[in-house]
């Protein structure tokens, strides 16, 4: 086929579906899991391991297909109430399907199908059926249902049937059940001949049989293609190239041709209403393929009644890249063309300033549509965890629970995509470190399975993401320890149990006393909290001795906009993120006291909070004399921690678009981004809590080292 | 970069920092801009002036005379930026003054004597002489990505 390979698009388009199905199956075995199985859950998931089949037949994926087909079989068991799903197969079936979605994605990637491992899986699902299954097995007998595709969408487009004349050839096209059989699709043949001109095609149904009597395997259609091009009948005979012997072909050239009278071409349709039932049965695909002769209106209210799902579109998220690109350029655009308005001394009731106002609404309501596009909820990035608890688990040998809860939070599908390691490293952790052994466990009176939690919630403008688990928190005394010996605190230095949890971030440390499967790869909490910053975010830890531990992800929703504060430092514009900003107030003698020389701490309604002035913190000026008439920020991270803030001066709120700071050389501590202004000029997005940590270690009693890791 | 086979025609863009001439392998650079004002970065090494706005992008800008060991000047509006990239890492070379593109051959180029490699560790790749004028020769990689002293 001569286009740019159509089969590649579709070959792509069947891989996504899968990756839906693949979901699909993975819920529908943790809904088995949960709550027994209900007929419906189990043909949800047989019918997640039989669509890939059936796809995965049609692009000849054979491995696969012979997995699946397996697979598909002992499913078809439980369906049929000849096998019951225990826990124990249940398990199986998560490894099964686990295997199975490598399979699909070794065979998307052309990588090498790992063979032994799906052995070991198969004989243990054929010894669930014992061995019954085995006996049947017939590689023939794989039907596969190639995608039907309504051809009569495309068709309409095409012009009238033109008069007879040099040029138009009658082809005649009636596949073989082969031809089916090898993954031909004569949707693509018909759609390569629309290329070569006009076709007129039309479906020849005489030789359908009624559904009662219909072989699921036999090829009952036909065509007729009446094609109008300035071609010779090679070009015509190569269309048909791959299918050569699978069908009976015959092309009548134009000498020969006389036209076709319509009515002669137009068969009579099969009696619908009986195709309608089985439609919903099992949908077959030779009916569900090019009918271009307009069905009957009954026919037609039927057969494109859309499936219950919403109505979704695929697309390239490239595109939708350079949407949110331009969307924020978009957006500095704006600002620019507001300053210059507001500079031009326009009274705020002009119709340009009115027109402007206008504008920036629409913008922001651009942006927030666009950014809902990438929104994704987190679900498919938490069944992935699931697979990981179930093999870490299984490495050393503890008997884990993965409960899983808000994963219908959406988030940026960039922050999806990046949190996938680290999360996968936290997962580990909790599996290998946090938990302990299951005699430990019952020694301690706890349940023998371990529970690690993974939670998804929006906080304040953020997603927040947890793990959690119930092992045995953390050990401070042998943290304290191994962080003495490695040199990385003084050896009489005195942290608080907060401070001692952090040195678990320092590079290179580890809890594992022994290097195990799964620990001692090199990869330390510090490579996850810098994954976890480099995505604006910030990750903090609580534990409980004896009761478990707690790792707490904060993250930005996207990473394209931010809400922000603008403001002057010395001099700089700056953005501070508008999300952290509780209120503003001045500074006077009322509320400025001082705890001890050069700290001043402001008060705020009984309250005391440390108050840093930015410019100092930043480096950029010296300390002032006075704070008398400052103005001031009170602002709050996500743990809650407050501080006061000292500005020259607050010029706005306004939309900024975040612009990354390539941190390949200098990371600017206190800074998360950057942005641009009206006037072109960069102001960088300051990071408040990052700031605040900088400062308040200052004051610490840890040694350098650990001022510069703890968060 | 590191072992030019002989007579392999190279093109150098030459460039002053205070008296002493540089040069650079043309094939790194993107372009030249004029001197604009760059926002400073929070306890930047000092050779880092700050980024600014390459359309739309961030750009870091570093002196390129402080990065070599020079002592500081100020700026004036003469001072350009020239922009290479890295690997993938573009990144903005403050100099007094562009001066001239060179085309040479390898041969001109003689590997600096030992002693001589100002600053160490290779910064300066290679000597040549233009018009009785010497001419080092930057290794680039040297140059941009800095020692991460705040990692570890």
């Amino acid at each position: 086929m001569s286009q740019p390979d159509p089969m590649a698009e579709i070959r792509a388009s069947f891989f996504i579906e899968c990756e839906e199905l693949l979901e699909a199956l993975q819920d529908g075995l943790q809904t088995m899991a949960d709550n027994g199985d209900d007929l419906e859950t189990i043909n949800v998931v047989f019918r997640a391991v039989h669509s890939i089949k059936g796809g995965a037949g049609a692009f000849g994926l054979e491995g696969l297909v012979r997995f699946a087909h397996r697979y598909e079989t002992v499913l078809d068991g439980v369906r049929s109430n000849t096998l019951v799903a225990d826990g124990d197969a249940i398990k199986l079936f998560f490894r099964a399907a686990d295997h199975l979605s490598d399979l699909v994605r070794e065979s998307r990637d052309g990588g090498v199908l790992p063979e032994a491992e799906g052995n070991a899986i198969l004989t243990e699902l054929d010894a669930l059926l014992g061995n019954k299954g085995v006996e049947e097995e017939d590689e023939a007998e794989i039907d596969f249902q190639p995608m039907g595709l309504a051809l009569d969408l495309c068709l309409p487009d095409l012009p009238p049937l033109p008069s007879a004349r040099a040029g138009q050839f009658t082809i005649h096209f009636v596949p073989h059940a082969e031809l089916y059989e090898t993954g031909n699709e004569p949707f693509m043949i018909l759609r390569a001949l629309t290329d070569l001109g006009p076709c007129e095609i039309i479906c020849v149904t005489d030789k359908v049989p009624r559904l009662t009597e219909c072989a699921p395997e036999a090829a009952y259609l036909e065509w007729t293609i009446v094609l109008t091009a300035d071609v010779t009948e090679d070009e015509i005979a190569s269309v048909f190239e791959f299918v050569e012997g699978l069908c009976d072909l015959t092309v009548e050239s134009p000498q020969a041709t006389q036209a076709v009278p319509a009515s002669t071409a137009l068969p009579d349709l099969p009696p619908l209403p009986d195709l309608v039932p089985s439609f919903a049965a099992k949908p077959e695909p030779a009916e569900s393929a090019p009918v271009s002769a307009p069905p009957s209106p009954a026919a037609k209210a039927k057969t494109i009644q859309p499936p219950a799902a919403k109505a979704v579109v695929r697309v390239d998220l490239d595109r939708i890249e350079r949407l949110v690109n331009l969307v924020g350029e978009l957006v500095i655009n704006q600002a620019m063309l507001s300053q210059s308005l507001e500079s031009s001394g326009l009274s705020p009731h002009s119709d340009a300033m009115n027109g402007l106002e206008e504008f920036q609404r629409l913008t922001r309501d651009i942006q927030d549509s666009v950014m809902m596009i990438r929104a994704q909820p987190v679900k498919s990035l938490f069944q992935r965890m699931s697979r990981i608890v179930r093999e870490c688990s299984a490495a050393v040998h503890k008997d884990v629970r993965l409960v899983t809860e808000g994963d219908t939070t959406e988030v940026d599908k960039t922050v999806i995509e990046r949190l996938s390691d680290p999360l996968t490293h936290m997962i580990r952790n909790a599996v290998d470190h946090g938990l302990e052994a299951t005699q430990d466990r019952i020694a301690a009176g706890k349940p023998e399975q371990g529970t690690v939690k993974l939670t998804a919630a929006h906080r304040s403008g953020r997603v927040i993401i947890e793990v959690s688990d119930d092992g045995g928190g953390i050990n401070r005394h042998k943290v304290q320890q191994i962080a003495t010996i490695k040199g990385l605190i003084a050896q009489d230095a005195v942290l608080s149990d907060m401070e001692i949890d952090n040195l678990l971030f320092l590079p290179g440390f580890s809890t594992a006393s022994e290097v195990s499967d799964l620990s001692g790869r090199g990869v330390g909490m510090d490579v996850v909290r810098n994954a976890i910053q480099s995505l604006g975010g910030r990750i903090t830890i609580t534990s409980t001795p004896g009761s478990g531990t707690t790792f707490s992800i904060s993250l930005p929703l996207t990473l394209a906009v931010l809400d922000g504060m603008v403001v002057h430092v010395a001099g700089e514009t700056m953005v501070l993120p508008l999300n952290l900003v509780i209120e503003t107030l001045t500074i006077d003698h009322d509320n400025l006291e001082q705890t001890r020389p050069g700290l001043n701490v402001v008060r705020v309604r009984g309250e005391f909070v440390s108050l840093f002035d930015l410019g100092v913190e930043l480096g950029y000026r010296k300390a002032q004399d006075s704070y008398l008439d400052s103005v001031v920020l009170l602002i709050a991270d996500e743990a809650g921690s407050r501080a006061a803030l000292i500005v020259d001066q607050i010029q706005d709120q306004r939309q900024v678009v975040i612009k990354g700071l390539d941190e390949s050389f200098y990371r600017a501590p206190g800074i998360a981004a950057a942005t641009i202004l009206g006037d072109g000029q960069i102001a960088l997005i300051l990071d408040p809590a990052d700031i605040i940590a900088q400062a308040q270690s200052n004051t610490s009693a840890l040694s350098p080292k650990l001022m510069e890791m703890t968060p | 970069m590191n072992d030019i086979p002989p007579s392999t025609p190279v093109e150098l863009l030459t460039f002053r920092l205070s008296d002493q001439e540089y040069s650079l392998d043309i094939m790194c650079v993107r372009e030249i801009r004029g001197w604009t004002r760059t926002t400073p970065l929070p306890h930047a090494p000092s050779y880092m002036k700050g980024v600014i706005n390459l359309r739309g992008t961030v750009l870091p800008v570093m002196d390129l005379a402080e990065r070599l060991g020079l002592p500081p000047r100020e700026h004036t509006d003469r001072n350009v930026i020239i922009v290479v990239k890295f690997e993938e890492t573009m990144t903005g070379l403050l100099v007094d003054a562009v001066s001239d593109i060179i085309a040479l051959t390898s041969n001109d180029l003689q590997p600096p004597p030992d002693s001589a490699s100002t600053g160490g560790g290779g910064i300066i790749k290679a000597l040549t002489l233009l018009d009785d004028r010497m001419i080092r020769v930057l290794e680039l990689s040297e140059i941009v990505p800095a020692p991460q002293s705040d990692a570890a």
